[in-house]
Protein backbone atom coordinates (compact mmCIF):
# COMPACT_ATOMS: atom_id res chain seq x y z
CA UNK A 1 0.00 0.00 0.00
CA UNK A 2 2.63 2.41 0.77
CA UNK A 3 4.89 1.50 -2.19
CA UNK A 4 1.96 2.55 -4.35
CA UNK A 5 1.34 5.55 -2.59
CA UNK A 6 5.09 6.18 -3.14
CA UNK A 7 4.59 5.82 -6.67
CA UNK A 8 1.38 7.53 -6.86
CA UNK A 9 3.19 10.85 -5.31
CA UNK A 10 5.70 10.64 -7.59
CA UNK A 11 3.41 10.48 -10.54
CA UNK A 12 1.47 13.37 -9.18
CA UNK A 13 5.07 15.38 -8.75
CA UNK A 14 6.25 14.64 -12.00
CA UNK A 15 2.69 15.88 -14.38
CA UNK A 16 2.49 18.65 -11.42
CA UNK A 17 6.12 19.73 -13.13
CA UNK A 18 4.97 18.68 -16.99
CA UNK A 19 2.03 21.10 -16.44
CA UNK A 20 4.66 24.12 -15.96
CA UNK A 21 7.09 22.98 -18.88
CA UNK A 22 5.39 25.12 -21.77
CA UNK A 23 5.25 28.00 -19.70
CA UNK A 24 9.25 28.03 -19.47
CA UNK A 25 10.88 30.97 -21.80
CA UNK A 26 12.50 28.71 -24.66
CA UNK A 27 16.13 27.95 -24.93
CA UNK A 28 18.46 30.45 -25.98
CA UNK A 29 15.92 33.14 -25.53
CA UNK A 30 17.69 36.60 -25.49
CA UNK A 31 14.14 37.85 -23.82
CA UNK A 32 13.94 34.96 -21.21
CA UNK A 33 14.03 36.75 -17.84
CA UNK A 34 17.21 35.40 -16.79
CA UNK A 35 19.17 36.83 -19.56
CA UNK A 36 17.60 40.14 -18.49
CA UNK A 37 18.36 40.82 -14.89
CA UNK A 38 22.15 41.37 -14.40
CA UNK A 39 23.70 39.33 -17.16
CA UNK A 40 23.42 42.37 -19.45
CA UNK A 41 25.67 43.94 -16.88
CA UNK A 42 27.87 41.13 -16.41
CA UNK A 43 28.76 41.13 -20.36
CA UNK A 44 29.27 44.70 -20.63
CA UNK A 45 31.07 45.14 -17.19
CA UNK A 46 33.59 42.75 -17.00
CA UNK A 47 36.10 44.10 -19.53
CA UNK A 48 35.21 47.61 -18.22
CA UNK A 49 34.86 47.34 -14.74
CA UNK A 50 36.72 43.95 -13.66
CA UNK A 51 39.15 43.83 -16.17
CA UNK A 52 39.27 40.41 -17.39
CA UNK A 53 38.29 38.91 -20.76
CA UNK A 54 37.02 36.09 -19.06
CA UNK A 55 33.51 36.41 -18.35
CA UNK A 56 33.19 33.37 -15.79
CA UNK A 57 36.25 34.21 -13.61
CA UNK A 58 34.66 38.25 -13.54
CA UNK A 59 31.62 36.51 -12.09
CA UNK A 60 33.38 34.22 -9.69
CA UNK A 61 36.09 36.73 -8.23
CA UNK A 62 34.47 39.86 -8.53
CA UNK A 63 30.54 40.12 -8.57
CA UNK A 64 30.15 37.13 -6.43
CA UNK A 65 33.93 37.39 -4.16
CA UNK A 66 32.02 36.57 -0.97
CA UNK A 67 30.46 33.82 -2.36
CA UNK A 68 33.82 32.28 -3.70
CA UNK A 69 35.24 33.34 -0.53
CA UNK A 70 32.53 30.86 1.16
CA UNK A 71 33.62 27.98 -1.16
CA UNK A 72 37.54 28.41 -0.68
CA UNK A 73 36.60 28.15 3.43
CA UNK A 74 34.39 25.73 2.56
CA UNK A 75 37.15 23.72 1.16
CA UNK A 76 39.72 24.30 3.48
CA UNK A 77 37.26 23.41 6.48
CA UNK A 78 36.77 19.93 4.71
CA UNK A 79 40.62 19.05 4.43
CA UNK A 80 40.89 19.87 7.93
CA UNK A 81 37.33 17.84 9.12
CA UNK A 82 39.00 14.96 7.00
CA UNK A 83 42.90 15.58 8.81
CA UNK A 84 40.79 15.23 11.99
CA UNK A 85 38.76 12.47 11.68
CA UNK A 86 41.46 10.22 10.01
CA UNK A 87 44.51 11.08 10.85
CA UNK A 88 47.00 9.51 12.92
CA UNK A 89 50.60 11.00 13.05
CA UNK A 90 50.80 14.09 13.26
CA UNK A 91 54.30 14.66 11.66
CA UNK B 1 50.98 -0.51 9.96
CA UNK B 2 52.02 -1.52 6.86
CA UNK B 3 54.98 -0.60 4.96
CA UNK B 4 55.24 2.20 2.72
CA UNK B 5 53.79 0.96 -0.73
CA UNK B 6 57.03 0.97 -3.19
CA UNK B 7 56.74 0.63 -6.66
CA UNK B 8 59.11 -0.94 -9.40
CA UNK B 9 57.00 -0.59 -12.75
CA UNK B 10 59.50 0.46 -15.14
CA UNK B 11 56.23 2.48 -17.14
CA UNK B 12 54.81 4.01 -13.53
CA UNK B 13 57.71 5.84 -13.56
CA UNK B 14 59.42 6.57 -16.68
CA UNK B 15 55.75 7.81 -17.66
CA UNK B 16 55.51 9.85 -14.59
CA UNK B 17 59.23 11.37 -14.60
CA UNK B 18 57.96 12.64 -17.90
CA UNK B 19 54.19 13.57 -17.07
CA UNK B 20 54.61 15.55 -13.96
CA UNK B 21 56.59 18.67 -15.05
CA UNK B 22 54.07 19.04 -17.71
CA UNK B 23 51.01 18.56 -15.97
CA UNK B 24 52.71 21.01 -12.92
CA UNK B 25 53.79 23.41 -15.74
CA UNK B 26 50.17 23.04 -17.18
CA UNK B 27 48.63 23.52 -13.85
CA UNK B 28 50.73 26.81 -13.39
CA UNK B 29 48.98 28.32 -16.96
CA UNK B 30 45.41 27.71 -15.70
CA UNK B 31 46.13 29.29 -12.57
CA UNK B 32 47.43 32.38 -14.57
CA UNK B 33 45.33 32.48 -17.83
CA UNK B 34 42.35 32.59 -15.18
CA UNK B 35 41.19 35.74 -16.10
CA UNK B 36 41.78 35.29 -19.89
CA UNK B 37 40.84 32.07 -20.64
CA UNK B 38 39.21 29.28 -19.73
CA UNK B 39 40.63 28.52 -16.07
CA UNK B 40 40.88 29.53 -12.99
CA UNK B 41 42.26 29.04 -9.14
CA UNK B 42 39.76 25.74 -8.08
CA UNK B 43 40.97 23.81 -11.54
CA UNK B 44 44.67 24.78 -11.14
CA UNK B 45 44.79 23.81 -7.56
CA UNK B 46 42.99 19.96 -9.02
CA UNK B 47 45.20 19.81 -12.09
CA UNK B 48 48.23 20.99 -9.50
CA UNK B 49 47.23 18.19 -6.91
CA UNK B 50 46.66 15.39 -9.64
CA UNK B 51 50.74 15.97 -10.70
CA UNK B 52 52.00 15.35 -6.93
CA UNK B 53 48.88 12.56 -6.54
CA UNK B 54 50.88 10.97 -9.94
CA UNK B 55 54.52 11.62 -7.98
CA UNK B 56 53.58 9.97 -5.10
CA UNK B 57 51.43 6.90 -7.37
CA UNK B 58 55.02 6.57 -9.00
CA UNK B 59 57.70 7.12 -6.35
CA UNK B 60 56.15 6.32 -3.06
CA UNK B 61 54.83 8.74 -0.47
CA UNK B 62 58.33 9.28 1.65
CA UNK B 63 59.28 10.98 -1.96
CA UNK B 64 56.74 13.59 -1.85
CA UNK B 65 57.15 13.81 1.69
CA UNK B 66 60.18 15.34 1.26
CA UNK B 67 58.51 18.17 -1.19
CA UNK B 68 55.07 18.44 0.74
CA UNK B 69 55.33 17.64 4.21
CA UNK B 70 52.17 17.76 6.37
CA UNK B 71 53.24 20.89 7.74
CA UNK B 72 53.68 22.68 4.54
CA UNK B 73 50.71 21.10 3.05
CA UNK B 74 48.74 22.88 5.82
CA UNK B 75 51.07 26.14 6.04
CA UNK B 76 50.17 26.31 1.90
CA UNK B 77 46.43 25.67 2.61
CA UNK B 78 46.03 28.49 5.55
CA UNK B 79 48.46 30.92 3.29
CA UNK B 80 45.65 30.57 0.34
CA UNK B 81 43.26 31.45 2.26
CA UNK B 82 44.87 34.03 4.24
CA UNK B 83 45.92 35.66 0.32
CA UNK B 84 42.26 36.03 -0.48
CA UNK B 85 40.73 37.55 2.87
CA UNK B 86 44.32 39.52 2.94
CA UNK B 87 43.36 41.21 -0.84
CA UNK B 88 39.67 42.42 0.89
CA UNK B 89 41.45 43.92 4.16
CA UNK B 90 43.87 45.33 1.79
CA UNK B 91 41.18 47.08 -0.16
CA UNK B 92 39.71 47.97 3.18
CA UNK B 93 42.87 49.29 4.07
CA UNK B 94 42.89 51.17 1.17
CA UNK B 95 39.93 53.34 1.46
CA UNK B 96 37.29 50.28 -0.34
CA UNK B 97 34.30 48.33 0.74
CA UNK B 98 35.50 44.38 1.36
CA UNK B 99 37.07 42.48 -1.88
CA UNK B 100 36.64 45.85 -3.53
CA UNK B 101 39.69 45.32 -6.03
CA UNK B 102 39.02 48.61 -8.03
CA UNK B 103 40.80 50.44 -5.44
CA UNK B 104 44.31 48.33 -4.76
CA UNK B 105 46.98 50.58 -6.16
CA UNK B 106 48.32 47.65 -8.54
CA UNK B 107 47.70 48.94 -12.24
CA UNK B 108 46.87 52.69 -13.85
CA UNK B 109 43.13 52.15 -13.94
CA UNK B 110 40.39 50.58 -11.51
CA UNK B 111 39.89 47.79 -14.41
CA UNK B 112 43.86 46.87 -14.18
CA UNK B 113 44.08 47.02 -10.50
CA UNK B 114 41.37 44.22 -10.24
CA UNK B 115 42.74 42.12 -12.80
CA UNK B 116 45.50 42.01 -10.74
CA UNK B 117 43.39 41.51 -7.37
CA UNK B 118 41.70 38.98 -9.42
CA UNK B 119 44.74 37.22 -10.33
CA UNK B 120 45.98 37.22 -6.45
CA UNK B 121 42.83 35.96 -5.30
CA UNK B 122 42.88 33.30 -8.03
CA UNK B 123 46.25 32.09 -6.56
CA UNK B 124 44.99 32.11 -3.25
CA UNK B 125 42.09 29.84 -4.15
CA UNK B 126 44.90 27.77 -5.77
CA UNK B 127 46.86 27.21 -2.85
CA UNK B 128 44.26 26.05 -1.04
CA UNK B 129 42.55 23.85 -2.89
CA UNK B 130 45.88 21.97 -3.92
CA UNK B 131 46.85 21.66 -0.40
CA UNK B 132 43.77 20.30 0.48
CA UNK B 133 43.37 17.80 -2.28
CA UNK B 134 47.16 16.59 -1.37
CA UNK B 135 46.12 16.37 2.12
CA UNK B 136 43.19 14.33 1.87
CA UNK B 137 44.85 12.25 -0.71
CA UNK B 138 47.47 11.71 2.29
CA UNK B 139 44.87 10.91 4.44
CA UNK B 140 42.63 8.68 2.75
CA UNK B 141 45.65 6.98 0.53
CA UNK B 142 47.64 6.26 3.24
CA UNK B 143 44.85 6.05 6.22
CA UNK B 144 46.23 8.63 8.01
CA UNK B 145 50.50 7.22 8.65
Amino acid sequence: MRRYLAVLSCALFWAILVYGVPDLPDLGDPDAPSHKHVVPEYIEGSYKEAGVTNIVTAILANYRGYDTLGETTVIFTAGITVMLLIRRKWK
Amino acid sequence: MKPEPETNDIILRTGASIMVPLILLWGLYVLIHGALGPGGGFQAGVILAAGFILYTAAFGLGETKKILTMKRVLLLASTGLLIYAGVGVLAIIFGGSFLEYGVLPLGHSPAESSKYGIEMVEVGIGLTVMAIMVSIFYDIAFNGE
